[in-house]
Order: structure tokens, then C-alpha cells, then sequence
């Protein structure tokens, strides 16, 4: 029991990383970015890149996050503004679904791309993970990675959480949010605050990419499963709600953890399953807004 | 406007189409005559998918119908012994319309990224069961299906290739005929209606769940009966027919194609074949990038797929 | 007033702060022609709404031809014979006048699920009638998304029209149509209704188009109709000169 609640949380750290990113661009854009995941195996291969590269035996640990943090940063600052600006700008105010076939090209598109840059075979940059070594939780062992998953997790959530709700910024991205219109007619730059949006969206893909890295081994096809199960974290807590994709982590977490240990073969369906409950009672997810159309 | 005094002109275009596919069959090289067969049979799908469109409705989960109709044929033929095309391919269909009216009640309150996204959670389950239950699915590496016999006939093994090009024709044209039927009645205006307008249509006292539900039943038909003649005609069904990048080509040829007209996706489908197979071999890394520029493009500058430049030149003849 | 056709019995509804329908009751007969006037946010397209089953009461309830209904629906409604058109109007933008009218009768002959073509000749032949009768004709094949909004307005009434219902209720029919066409517009209208039995609320801002076209005049301010009567009492009433029409007594 106790090690399902672990490993749940462990789990919900990484995928709240990787999904938080999704949920803060739809809210702002308007768009489902599929090519989320896509942006996380950016990310990963960057960082593994880096780490491989010139991350050697007998370096100072902390350069090796040093190093993943530097390419999550890259891959996101480079890729997010490019992407708002040369594409999805086109798109704004078109069809919602037409807009989902457009980041889906872009996900076609950027799969080539990065096999085109760092090939098929795989990377593994374990180093990091393995020097962490492990910490024990009663009897069962855990990796100290672990908690550094769980750390950056939370780190990102209260930045967030500050910047939205602190900052100058963050009052403009919410106003944004909550009416787009009135905000332009209020004299926000919305062009502008939609590019930030999206490239702290790729930033935090990137960043979840990176720090999963050292503990896989990175090859193409890891952009598919984070955008799937991205989206049943953003869409159980409610599409474009912080908050939601905190508590949507945490259940599928859990959900994910619990299937694992008692039904190992099981655990996509068990995610599906909560995402299915949740949805036939609260369909706008439970932190989302019910939107009535004004006659 | 013309009246539309009956299907009967339906039929006949459908015969047409179907006439020259017949005459064209013996003359084709073995291997086009075999894409042709696997293209006619996933166009269904595609059709499937362009009628969900319609709609307004963009299913990412198309896929779960094929790999509901395949495996009900492999099953079929493994359980019951049933080796009949046509009777294994009524069991592929009957099968994904039982699927559909499972889920369909849940799936069809949705509209735009809702739809898109759970119909794909629901195609990634079935992938994951199949994958997962290796005992009973054969794993990721899924099941041969043998030869069937096509009206009790058993095909040599040169004629098996021949035998499902008509079987698949025939299929082909009897649904597509249904799609005409349906894109001109009523419900196939209901199903426009719903894309553009629910308010009204609830106002005019249709149920819009009604309309997208049997919109969503003769969708999930169509691709049960595509996933059918594919597991005939490639003899072996697989996970990978339930993943959702298989649902992006059904989606990415009705794109293509456009969906103004039943045949539209048919076009779709079959150019988009046609490039998958020259240019995924010649080129294998960077065909998914290709597809995506394509699609870019397709989405950008001509909204209504290619279908809509015949229209277009249709139209400035008509003049 | 014969055994009335509709009833409004204590509806209630607020959004958040706002009282938008204060306990309302009200009657209508059969083959009335009624103007609704009121300022803005005083619950007139509120109460359509209720009446309409596209937002449910938190208190009271419509009696129909002297049956009860707490809770209807959009479909609920239209299923009574009580039809609706929009401030906005709401059609099938990417499809032609024509075809959103044989949509709409279909549907009114409940041919849903009819395997027949929509474009039958008898079909058409009655789309062309409807769309005749309220002047459209010579744009039937025009996609609804090119026409201007005076027509869009008059196709939206069309549409619901052709329901047959008992009482409809247009939602401010000349809104955002010129001042010019205002009045051939509401001449259509009521002239195509004048040749039924049907009651009709229309909810109005511009007076000289109440005064012209309503028989009786139901007058809102904050939720509440605080006159109801002949037209020429009820425009010349003076607390709806103050609140309504924004003219003091004595100016």
C-alpha cells in the first residue's frame, strides 16, 4: 500500500512536469498542442545528448543537471517561439479541431526531425540516475532520483503558481484566459503573452524531456505516450487549470501506481478508466469552467 | 437546383466506378493490384472518418474500429471456424457497430478536441489489451489469418490475390453506394446541421445526440468492414491497427481527399497509398515529415481537399 | 382572453447577483400578437429562454394548453408546438437558404432517420413555398454564411416557422437590420402569420415597430413586467415612459 502511494507520487511528480506545460497552453492559446510530447523528446534528447556528450566520469555531479537543465532550456527557447510565431499564429481564431491537425503535422513533422538529428539508436544517459544511488523507504529501496523528480515537480507548480498569480505577467496571462477579446480591447499585447505562453509550454515539455532522460533510454516513439497521457492528466483536472493538472497528476499517479502493483498489465487501461469516470460525471473535468452559449 | 428524384443515379455512379475497377483488375501488375485492394478497403475507414468530419467530429480513434473488425475475423476463423469471407466479413461489422453502441452514448456528448482526444484514449485501450494479453492476442506481434473462401470457393494460392480484389470490390461498392445513400438523406443533413449549428437543430426539435450517435454507428461500420478486408487481404491483424497514428493516416487521407463528396476520401485514400508505399520505402526517415508538410499544406491552402479542385474546375465547365 | 394557450406561472430565475426573471406570470391566448419592451437586462430574452426550455427556472412553471411543465427542453418545447427564433441568428452557415429549409422540415416530418433522399421533387417544391412566403426565394441557393443579416434574421423566423407551432417567439427580429428594411421585414412576418392561428411574442426596442405591429405590449424592467395591456395604453403608461422609453413625465 505504502508503496503504491510512492511510486503514485513519484509518478504524478514526473507527469504533472511533463503535462503541466499542455494544460498552461490551451489555456491561454486555445490550442491542444500535440506536439507537447514531441517538444518533451526534444527535451530528452537534448539532455541526454548533452550528458553523454560532455558529461564524463568524475565531473562534478550537479554540471550533469546543470546540463539537462541547459538543454531543456535551449530546445524550449529555441523551438517555442519559432513554432508560435511561424505556424500556430496562422491558425488563431480558425476551427479548434483544425488546429489539433495542425500541431499533429507539426508532431509528424518534429518525430522526423529529431531522428534526422540524433539518429535511431538509442541514447542513454544513466549517469546522473546511478551516481544519485538509492535512499530506503522502510525496506524497499528507492533511487534518490526520485526525489529530484519530485523536487523540480514542486519547484515548477509554486513557480507557476507565483508567476500566475504574483507577477504582472501572470495577471495578463489570465486575463487572456478568461477573455480574449476584452483583453485586446484592454490594450494587452495578446500576441505577445500567447508566444510566452507557448515557449513556457516548450520550456516545460523540454524540462520534463530532459530530467526523464537519464531515466530511460532515449529513443523515437517517447513523444506518443507523453502526449496521451498528458492529456488525460490536463483533461481529468480540467483542460487549461493549473491546479487541475496538479490533483489530475496526483489521481493518475496513483491510478497508475496502484495498476502497476496489482494489475501490471493494466496500467494505461487504469488511467483511461479514472480519465472515463471522471468524465461521465464532471465533463469539464474537475477544475474546469462550464461554458453556457449567450443566445 | 435539380431534384433529387431517387438513388438511382447514385447507383449508377457507384456501378460505374465499380465497372472500371472490374475491367482494370486483370490488367493490373500483381503488387498494384494488391494496393489497390488494401487501399479500396482502408478508404472505408477513411470514409468513416470523413463522415465523422461532416459532422464536425475529428476522430483520433478511428483505428479502434479496424482492429475491432480484423481481430473479430481473425477470431472468427480461429473459434468458430468460420472461413466465408463474406459471412466473416458481417461478423467484422456487426462486431464494431456492438462496439459502437457500447461506447458511442459516452463518446458522442463530446464536440471538437473532446471527441478527438477520448475516441483516441478508447483506440489506446484496445491497443494496450492487445498488446498486453499475449496469450490471447498474440502480443505485438498479432495473428495470421489464413486464406478464406470467397462464396465457398477456395482460391488457388496465384487466385487468392485476384479472388479479394473482387471480394473487396464488391464490398467497396455496396458501402460506398450506402455512403451516397446516407450523405443525401436526411441524416446525412442532420449530421452537416450539427457541425454548424446544435442550437438550431435542437430548436427545430432533432436530437443532436441522436444524429451524431447514428453518424458515429455507420462510421464505426464502415471502418469494422475496412478493418475486415484488411485482415483478409494482408493476412495478418495486429496492434498497430488500434495505435492512433493509424487513425492520423485515416484522418490525414480524408484531409487529403476532402469530404464534400463520398468519394472524395476514396481519392484520398488511394493517393495517399500510392505515396505510402513509393515513398516510405525510398525514403523511410523522413516520410512522417513529408506527410506533416503535406498535411500543412493541405490545411493552409486547400481547405477542402483535393477533391474540391475538381469541383472547382467541374464547376467553371458547367459555365 | 378565450382558455389561454400558454401560461407563466411565478417563474423565477436569477444569475448570480442578478434577478433576471422576478416571479413572472403572465397568459397568452390563442392568435395573439404580442410585443415584449423592456431595457436592457430587464429579462425579456431571459424569459424567452425559460419559456423555450433552454434555461430552466429556479422557480415556478409553463403551463401549455393547461398541462404543467416544470423543466423543458429545447426539443421539449418545440415538441408542444412552442418555437423560437434568435437575436442571433442560428443556421447552418456552410449549407444554402434552401437547404437549411428542407432541413427544417424534415425534421418537422420527423423523417430523421429516412433513407430517402433530403432533395425529393415534392420536397423541394414545398422548401421553394416556404422560402417563397417569406420573400427568399430568389436566394435559395445562396450559402448562408454570403446572405446579409436582414435575411439571415428573416430565414432564422423562416426556419421556425415551418415547425407549425402553436406560439412562437422571435427574439428582437429587426436587430441589427436597417431602419429601412425594419419595417418590410416585420411586414413579411406578421403578414405570413396574420394567415395563422399562431401566437406571437416578439421581443422589440424600436417602438414605432411595437406600436405598429403589436396588438398587446408586455413591458420588463429588472425582471418584472410592470405593465401588460392593449399597445397604445401600455406605450402611453407612464412609469414605461420613464423606465422603457427613457422619457420624464412633464420634460
Amino acid at each position: 500500500m505504502s508503496a503504491i502511494l510512492v511510486d503514485g507520487v513519484v509518478y504524478a511528480s514526473w507527469i504533472f512536469l511533463v503535462s503541466v506545460g499542455l494544460t498552461l497552453v490551451f489555456g491561454v492559446l486555445r490550442i491542444l498542442n500535440l506536439a507537447h510530447g514531441s517538444l518533451y523528446a526534444v527535451g530528452a534528447y537534448m539532455g541526454a545528448w548533452l550528458v553523454v556528450r560532455y558529461f564524463h566520469a568524475g565531473m562534478p555531479l550537479a554540471l550533469s543537471f546543470a546540463l539537462l537543465l541547459a538543454g531543456a532550456l535551449i530546445a524550449g527557447l529555441v523551438l517555442g517561439p519559432l513554432i508560435e510565431r511561424l505556424l500556430l499564429r496562422h491558425t488563431y481564431g480558425r476551427d479548434e479541431v483544425m488546429q489539433l491537425l495542425v500541431t499533429y503535422a507539426l508532431f509528424l513533422i518534429l518525430g522526423d526531425l529529431t531522428k534526422l538529428v540524433w539518429g535511431v539508436d538509442p541514447y542513454y544517459a544513466y549517469a546522473p540516475y546511478s551516481m544519485l544511488g538509492n535512499i530506503s523507504v522502510g525496506t524497499i529501496p528507492y533511487p534518490r532520483y526520485d526525489l529530484v523528480l519530485i523536487g523540480i515537480a514542486v519547484i515548477v507548480g509554486v513557480a507557476l503558481w507565483l508567476i500566475t498569480n504574483r507577477t504582472r505577467f501572470g495577471r495578463l496571462m489570465t486575463a487572456v484566459i478568461r477573455d480574449r477579446e476584452i483583453s485586446t480591447a484592454l490594450g494587452i499585447n495578446v500576441p505577445l503573452v500567447c508566444t510566452a505562453a507557448f515557449t513556457i509550454g516548450a520550456v516545460l515539455a523540454a524540462l520534463g524531456g530532459a530530467f526523464t532522460a537519464p531515466t530511460i533510454s532515449v529513443v523515437p516513439g517517447i513523444d506518443v505516450t507523453v502526449i496521451v497521457l498528458s492529456f488525460a492528466v490536463v483533461v481529468i483536472g480540467g483542460l487549461g487549470s493549473l491546479e487541475g493538472a496538479a490533483l489530475g497528476s496526483l489521481i493518475v499517479g496513483i491510478a497508475r501506481a496502484a495498476a502497476v502493483h496489482l494489475f501490471p498489465d493494466l496500467d494505461l487501461v487504469a488511467i483511461y478508466l479514472v480519465m472515463t469516470i471522471v468524465l461521465i460525471f464532471k465533463p469539464q473535468g474537475l477544475f474546469g469552467r462550464a461554458e453556457v452559449k449567450r443566445l | 437546383m435539380s431534384a433529387d428524384s431517387g438513388h438511382a443515379r447514385r447507383l449508377l455512379g457507384v456501378a460505374i466506378l465499380v465497372a472500371i475497377l472490374a475491367l482494370l483488375g486483370p490488367r493490373l501488375v500483381g503488387w498494384t493490384q494488391f494496393l489497390l485492394t488494401v487501399a479500396l478497403g482502408e478508404s472505408l475507414a477513411v470514409i468513416g472518418v470523413a463522415l465523422l468530419m461532416r459532422a464536425g467530429l475529428v476522430s483520433f480513434g478511428q483505428g479502434l474500429f479496424s482492429a475491432a473488425g480484423a481481430y473479430a475475423v481473425a477470431y472468427a476463423m480461429r473459434l468458430w471456424g468460420v472461413h466465408e469471407a463474406f459471412v466473416l466479413l458481417a461478423v467484422a461489422i456487426v462486431t464494431s457497430i456492438v462496439l459502437a453502441a457500447v461506447i458511442g452514448p459516452l463518446i458522442c456528448r463530446y464536440r471538437q478536441i473532446f471527441f478527438a482526444m477520448i475516441s483516441l484514449a478508447f483506440s489506446m485501450v484496445l491497443y494496450s489489451i492487445l498488446l498486453k494479453f499475449n496469450a490471447l492476442t498474440g502480443g505485438s506481434d498479432g495473428m495470421e489469418v489464413p486464406a478464406a473462401t470467397v462464396l465457398g470457393f477456395h482460391a488457388s494460392a496465384g487466385g487468392l490475390a485476384a479472388s479479394y480484389y473482387y471480394l473487396t470490390l464488391a464490398w467497396f461498392g455496396a458501402a460506398l453506394f450506402a455512403t451516397a445513400v446516407y450523405c443525401a438523406s436526411p441524416v446525412g443533413y442532420l449530421a452537416r446541421a450539427v457541425r454548424d449549428n446544435e442550437i438550431r437543430l435542437e430548436y427545430l426539435g432533432a436530437s443532436v445526440r441522436d444524429v451524431t450517435f447514428r453518424t458515429y454507428l455507420f462510421a464505426a461500420a464502415l471502418t469494422g468492414l475496412s478493418g475486415g478486408l484488411f485482415a483478409l487481404s494482408v493476412g495478418h491483424v495486429s496492434p498497430t491497427l488500434a495505435y492512433w497514428t493509424k487513425s492520423g493516416e485515416f484522418i490525414f487521407a480524408a484531409l487529403l481527399g476532402g469530404t464534400s463528396s463520398p468519394f472524395a476520401p476514396v481519392v484520398g485514400t488511394v493517393v495517399f497509398e500510392s505515396l505510402n508505399s513509393y515513398l516510405s520505402a525510398s525514403f523511410p526517415n523522413v516520410w512522417q515529415m513529408a506527410l506533416g508538410v503535406v498535411m500543412l499544406a493541405i490545411i493552409l491552402l486547400l481547405p477542402r481537399g483535393l477533391w474540391s479542385i475538381y469541383q472547382t474546375l467541374a464547376a467553371r465547365r458547367a459555365r | 382572453m378565450s382558455e389561454p394557450i400558454l401560461e407563466a406561472v411565478g417563474l423565477r430565475k436569477r444569475f448570480g447577483a442578478v434577478v433576471a426573471c422576478d416571479d413572472i406570470s403572465v397568459a397568452f391566448g390563442a392568435g395573439e400578437l404580442v410585443g415584449v419592451v423592456g431595457p436592457n437586462g430587464a429579462g425579456k430574452t431571459t424569459f424567452v429562454n425559460v419559456v423555450t426550455g433552454y434555461v430552466t427556472p429556479d422557480a415556478g412553471h409553463i403551463r401549455y394548453r393547461g398541462r404543467e411543465h416544470d423543466a423543458l427542453t429545447p426539443r421539449g418545447a418545440v415538441a408542444l408546438g412552442i418555437a423560437r427564433s434568435f437575436q442571433h441568428p442560428q443556421l447552418y452557415a456552410s449549407l444554402s437558404v434552401l437547404e437549411n429549409a428542407l432541413i427544417a422540415l424534415a425534421v418537422k416530418r420527423k423523417e430523421h432517420a429516412s433513407w430517402q433522399p433530403l432533395k425529393r421533387k415534392w420536397a423541394l417544391d414545398e422548401g421553394h413555398a416556404l422560402l417563397e412566403r417569406f420573400a427568399l426565394d430568389e436566394v435559395a441557393n445562396t450559402e448562408v454564411s454570403q446572405l446579409p443579416e436582414g435575411r439571415r434574421k428573416v430565414l432564422d423566423i423562416a426556419l421556425s416557422f415551418a415547425l407549425e407551432p402553436s406560439v412562437l417567439l422571435l427574439d428582437e427580429p429587426t436587430s441589427g437590420v436597417s431602419a429601412r428594411e425594419k419595417f418590410a421585414l416585420m411586414d413579411t412576418v406578421t403578414g405570413v402569420l396574420a394567415q395563422t392561428e399562431m401566437t406571437v411574442l416578439f421581443i422589440e426596442h424600436d417602438m414605432e415597430i411595437v406600436e405598429r405591429y403589436a396588438h398587446r405590449v408586455l413591458a420588463f424592467v429588472e425582471g418584472r413586467i410592470i405593465a401588460d395591456g392593449r399597445s397604445a395604453d401600455v406605450l402611453a403608461d407612464a412609469r414605461v415612459r420613464e423606465l422603457v422609453l427613457g422619457i420624464a413625465e412633464g420634460a
